[in-house]
C-alpha cells in the first residue's frame, strides 16, 4: 500500500498539464481556498498519528537539517496533479499554487514515536501561508493551534541523556519569523542544494521531474559527516540551515548585519568575524565579538547557541534544548581559525 | 474652535470608514481566561485590519512571546498603570521578546510589558507604528540580567513614540535603530543604561521627554557594518536631561557598555545633530558628549566622525564633577574639580553657542587611543551652526490616534 502510494505520489508530480488521476480524497479546494481548517482532516490526505504519511505525497530530506530540539521530523511535498514545480537559478525550488509542504515532528522514544505536530506550509494564490497542527490524545486527528502552544516531552538525546521539555509548538507568527523573505512567507528547506528525494518504501529511482534542475548541482554538506566536506565547510552548511533563514538581508534579522548563508563571505565581518554586538544585549555574555578567530571561548555565538536563556538563546524560535554536537562543529571550526592580529 | 473639532472629529470617522470598509471589530480577550497567553495569540493573529485587540484588566502571567502580523490593527489595555492591562513576562520560556510587532500601521496604547527575558516591544519593518501611554519596565530596577531594550523600532519608517515609560532596560530604554523620520515625546526614560538612543537613522525629534538616572540620558549613534548607517538629521531639544547616575550595567562587548556614568546627551559618529532648549543637570561626566566612533571597524563605507553637531540655547546645571571615564578625576581635579559641561573628543567639527565651557580631548584621528588625550578648553562657538533642521512631520493618521 505504502508502495502504491510512492508511486502514485511520484506520478502526480510529474504529471505537466495532463488531466490524470486525482487522489481520491485530497481537497484541492480546502487547500486552495482561504479558509482555515481546524482540523488536518479537513484537507484530505488521510493522516493519523500513527500514518502520518500524506496520500499523494512524496517524502524528501535534507542533507543538513534545521536543528529542533531532537526532534525526528518527517517532511513530504504535495504538488496537485497536472501541475509543476522548477528550479530557479540559485537552487530554490518554486512550487505550483496548490501545493502542500508537510513537517510532522516527534521523538522515537516518545508516545511511540507518533508526532507530537505536524506543520503545513501551504502555496494559495495570495502566497504562502504557515498552519501548524497538533494531533488529538487519540492520534485519529490533529488540530490547528494558531497561538501556538506548550507541549511536554521527554526523550534521550543521541549522548544518551534525557531531557524533559516543555516543547514550543510555534504559533502562526513564529512560522513566519523563520519563514520570512522580505515580510513575505516561503519555503526555506526545498533548495536544490541541500534537497534529497526520499521514496520511503520503494525500490525505485525517483522519478522526479521537476523542470530547469541545473546540470551540476553543487550540494552542501551534510553538517555531520565528516566525508561530505572539511569541518568549515559543513559549519558553514549548519550556519546556512540553522541561522540564514533569519540572517540574511531579506530576513527576520536583517538588522542584525549578521548574515550567514551559504553564499555569504565567510571571511568578511558580517559573518561575525570581528563584529561587534549590535543588538545583542545579554547575548553578547561579555564578550566583544560573534567570533573571536580561534578563541571560541570568546565568541559569543557559541554562547547565544549553548544557552536557552530566551533572552540570549539563539535561534530566537524553535529551540529548547542546546544541540550539543552543532555546538562542538562550530566551536572546533572557530578554533581552527587563525587567530587575529590585533 | 468647536466647529473647528467636530470637523476634526467627523473627518477621522470617515477617514477610518474609508480604510477599512469591513466593519472593524473589537476582540477582547481576558487576563483570567484560561490558556490567556494562546487566546491572546490567537487574537493577535485572527485580528483583521482596523480591529481592536483589547487587553482586558489584570496581570496576565504569560510565558511565551507574543506577536502581532497583521497590518492597521489596535492593541489597547485598559491602562499601563498598577490597575491597567499588565503583561508579565517573570516566567517567560521562549522568544525573543515580549511582543513583537511586523506589521504596519499598529496602533499599541494603555498597557504594560514586565520583566521579558530579552526585549520589551519591538516592532520590525512596521511602517507607521504609534507607541502610546505604554510602560515597559524590569521592576527589580537596573540589573545586568534584564532585557535589552524596552521599546525597540527598528527598520521602519514613520515612528512615533508618545507618552511612554521605561525602566531598568540593560541597553536601551527607547531604542529606534535603522529607522527614519521619527518623532519621541513626552515620554519618561528612567533607570537605564541609555535612556533614549537614536541609532543608524535617520530625521528624528526627540523632544519633551524626562531622561533621568540612567548611566547615559540621550544617545545619539552611528555603528558601522550595518545595512543603514550615516545617522544624520536629529533634533534633540526640550528635554529635561539630569542626574544620569546609575552606573553602567550594560553586558560588556555592547556599545552602550562604553557609555561613561554620568552622560547627559552623547552624539556619536552622527552628522546633523541638533541639541537645544534642553534643561540639562547633575550630569557626573558631562551634560553634553560629542564623539567619534573609535573601535577598529573594517568597513570603507563608515563614517566615523561627529560633524555638523550644533549645541545652544540649553540651560546647564551642574556637571563634570564626577569623570566617569579613564583619567577623568586627575582631569577634574586640574580644572578645580570639575571638567566643563560639555566634553568633546576632538574629532569632526561641532559648534557649541550655550556660554558653558567646553573641554577638548584633542584626539582628532579617532585611530588615536585615548590615552594620548591632551585635555584643554576649546571654543567651539565661533563656527557657523549648519541651517536649522526642519520639524519632522508624520502622517496625520498617526497623530489622529495619540490625539
Amino acid at each position: 500500500m505504502r508502495r502504491a502510494f510512492a508511486t502514485l505520489a511520484a506520478a502526480l508530480c510529474c504529471v505537466s498539464g495532463a488531466a490524470t488521476m486525482t487522489a481520491p480524497t485530497v481537497d484541492q479546494a480546502a487547500i486552495e481556498g482561504e479558509a482555515i481548517p481546524q482540523k488536518l482532516s479537513a484537507f484530505g490526505f488521510g493522516m493519523t498519528a500513527g500514518g502520518y504519511r500524506p496520500m499523494a505525497a512524496v517524502g524528501y530530506t535534507l542533507r543538513t537539517p534545521l536543528f529542533s530540539d531532537y526532534a525526528d521530523k518527517q517532511r513530504f511535498f504535495y504538488i496537485p496533479t497536472g501541475r509543476e514545480a522548477r528550479v530557479i537559478a540559485d537552487g530554490t525550488i518554486e512550487f505550483p499554487v496548490g501545493t502542500v509542504l508537510f513537517k510532522s515532528f516527534g521523538w522515537p522514544d516518545h508516545n511511540g514515536g507518533k508526532p507530537v505536530e505536524t506543520r503545513l506550509l501551504i502555496h494559495r494564490a495570495s502566497g504562502w501561508v504557515a498552519l501548524p497542527y497538533i494531533w488529538d490524545a487519540d492520534g485519529k486527528d490533529a488540530t490547528l493551534a494558531l497561538g501556538g502552544r506548550r507541549v511536554p516531552v521527554t526523550f534521550k538525546s543521541p549522548d544518551g541523556e534525557t531531557h524533559s521539555i516543555r516543547y514550543a509548538v510555534p504559533n502562526k507568527n513564529q512560522c513566519k519569523e523563520c519563514h520570512s523573505k522580505n515580510g513575505v512567507i516561503e519555503p526555506i528547506g526545498p533548495k536544490m542544494h541541500n534537497f534529497r528525494v526520499d521514496l520511503i518504501g520503494t525500490q525505485e529511482a525517483p522519478p522526479i521531474r521537476v523542470r530547469g534542475i541545473p546540470a551540476r548541482s553543487v550540494a552542501m554538506p551534510i553538517w555531520d559527516d565528516r566525508a561530505s566536506g572539511t569541518v568549515a565547510q559543513r559549519a558553514r552548511a549548519y550556519l546556512d540551515v540553522n541561522c540564514a533563514h533569519c540572517h540574511n538581508p531579506a530576513g527576520s534579522a536583517s538588522n542584525s548585519g549578521l548574515f550567514l548563508r551559504w553564499t555569504d563571505d565567510p571571511t568578511g565581518v558580517n559573518y561575525g568575524i570581528g563584529k561587534r554586538p549590535t543588538a545583542a544585549g545579554r547575548g553578547s555574555g561579555g564578550m566583544d565579538f560573534a567570533i573571536a578567530p580561534g578563541d571560541a571561548a570568546h565568541s559569543f555565538m557559541i554562547y547565544r547557541l549553548e544557552s536557552t536563556d530566551p533572552g540570549i538563546a539563539m535561534p530566537e524560535v524553535g529551540r529548547s534544548t542546546v544541540h550539543k554536537e552543532g555546538a562542538a562543529l562550530l566551536r572546533q571550526w572557530i578554533a581552527e581559525m587563525p587567530k587575529a592580529s590585533h | 474652535m468647536r466647529f473647528h473639532g467636530l470637523h476634526a472629529a467627523t473627518l477621522t470617522v470617515l477617514a477610518a470608514l474609508a480604510a477599512n470598509p469591513a466593519a472593524a471589530k473589537t476582540i477582547s480577550v481576558s487576563a483570567t481566561t484560561p490558556d490567556a497567553n494562546e487566546k491572546l495569540q490567537e487574537a493577535l493573529i485572527l485580528a483583521q485590519p482596523g480591529d481592536v485587540v483589547q487587553l482586558g484588566a489584570g496581570v496576565w502571567k504569560l510565558v511565551d512571546g507574543l506577536s502581532l502580523d497583521v497590518a492597521g490593527v489596535t492593541v489597547r489595555g485598559a491602562g499601563a498603570g498598577e490597575s491597567g492591562s499588565i503583561l508579565d513576562f517573570t516566567g517567560q520560556q521562549g522568544a525573543g521578546e515580549g511582543l513583537l510587532v511586523t506589521s504596519d500601521d499598529v496602533f499599541l496604547t494603555n498597557f504594560a510589558v514586565l520583566n521579558t527575558k530579552g526585549d520589551g516591544i519591538k516592532s520590525k519593518g512596521a511602517d507607521r507604528i504609534v507607541y502610546h501611554q505604554l510602560r515597559v519596565e524590569w521592576t527589580a530596577g537596573p540589573k545586568e540580567t534584564n532585557g535589552a531594550y524596552g521599546i525597540y523600532p527598528v527598520e521602519s519608517s514613520d515612528v512615533l513614540i508618545d507618552s511612554v515609560f521605561v525602566r531598568g532596560a540593560s541597553d536601551a530604554g527607547i531604542y529606534v535603530g535603522q529607522s527614519k523620520n521619527i518623532v519621541v515625546r513626552d515620554s519618561i526614560a528612567t533607570e537605564n543604561v541609555a535612556g533614549i538612543e537614536i541609532e543608524n537613522s535617520f530625521d528624528a525629534d526627540v523632544h519633551d521627554n524626562i531622561a533621568t538616572k540612567n548611566t547615559g540620558g540621550i544617545l545619539v549613534f552611528d555603528l558601522p557594518s550595518l545595512p543603514m548607517q550615516g545617522g544624520h538629521n536629529v533634533r534633540v531639544f526640550e528635554n529635561i536631561v539630569n542626574d544620569n547616575s546609575t552606573p553602567n550595567f550594560a553586558p560588556k562587548g555592547n556599545i552602550v557598555a562604553s557609555v561613561p556614568t554620568g552622560t547627559g546627551v552623547l552624539v556619536m559618529a552622527n552628522r546633523n545633530v541638533e541639541i537645544f532648549d534642553n534643561v540639562l543637570a547633575d550630569n557626573g561626566t558631562a551634560n553634553v558628549m560629542i564623539v567619534g566612533y573609535r573601535y577598529a571597524h573594517k568597513d570603507p563605507k563608515y563614517q566615523p566622525l561627529p560633524r555638523a553637531i550644533v549645541v545652544r540655547d540649553n540651560m546647564h546645571g551642574k556637571a563634570g564633577y564626577a569623570p566617569a571615564f579613564e583619567g577623568g578625576a586627575q582631569i577634574a581635579a586640574a580644572f578645580g574639580g570639575a571638567i566643563p559641561p560639555v566634553l568633546w573628543d576632538g574629532a569632526g567639527d561641532a559648534v557649541v553657542l550655550d556660554p558653558v565651557g567646553v573641554l577638548s580631548l584633542n584626539l582628532p584621528d579617532v585611530a588615536t587611543p585615548r590615552d594620548q588625550a591632551k585635555p584643554a578648553p576649546a571654543d567651539l562657538s565661533k563656527g557657523t551652526p549648519a541651517a536649522a533642521l526642519p520639524a519632522i512631520k508624520l502622517p496625520e493618521a498617526m497623530e489622529a490616534k495619540v490625539r
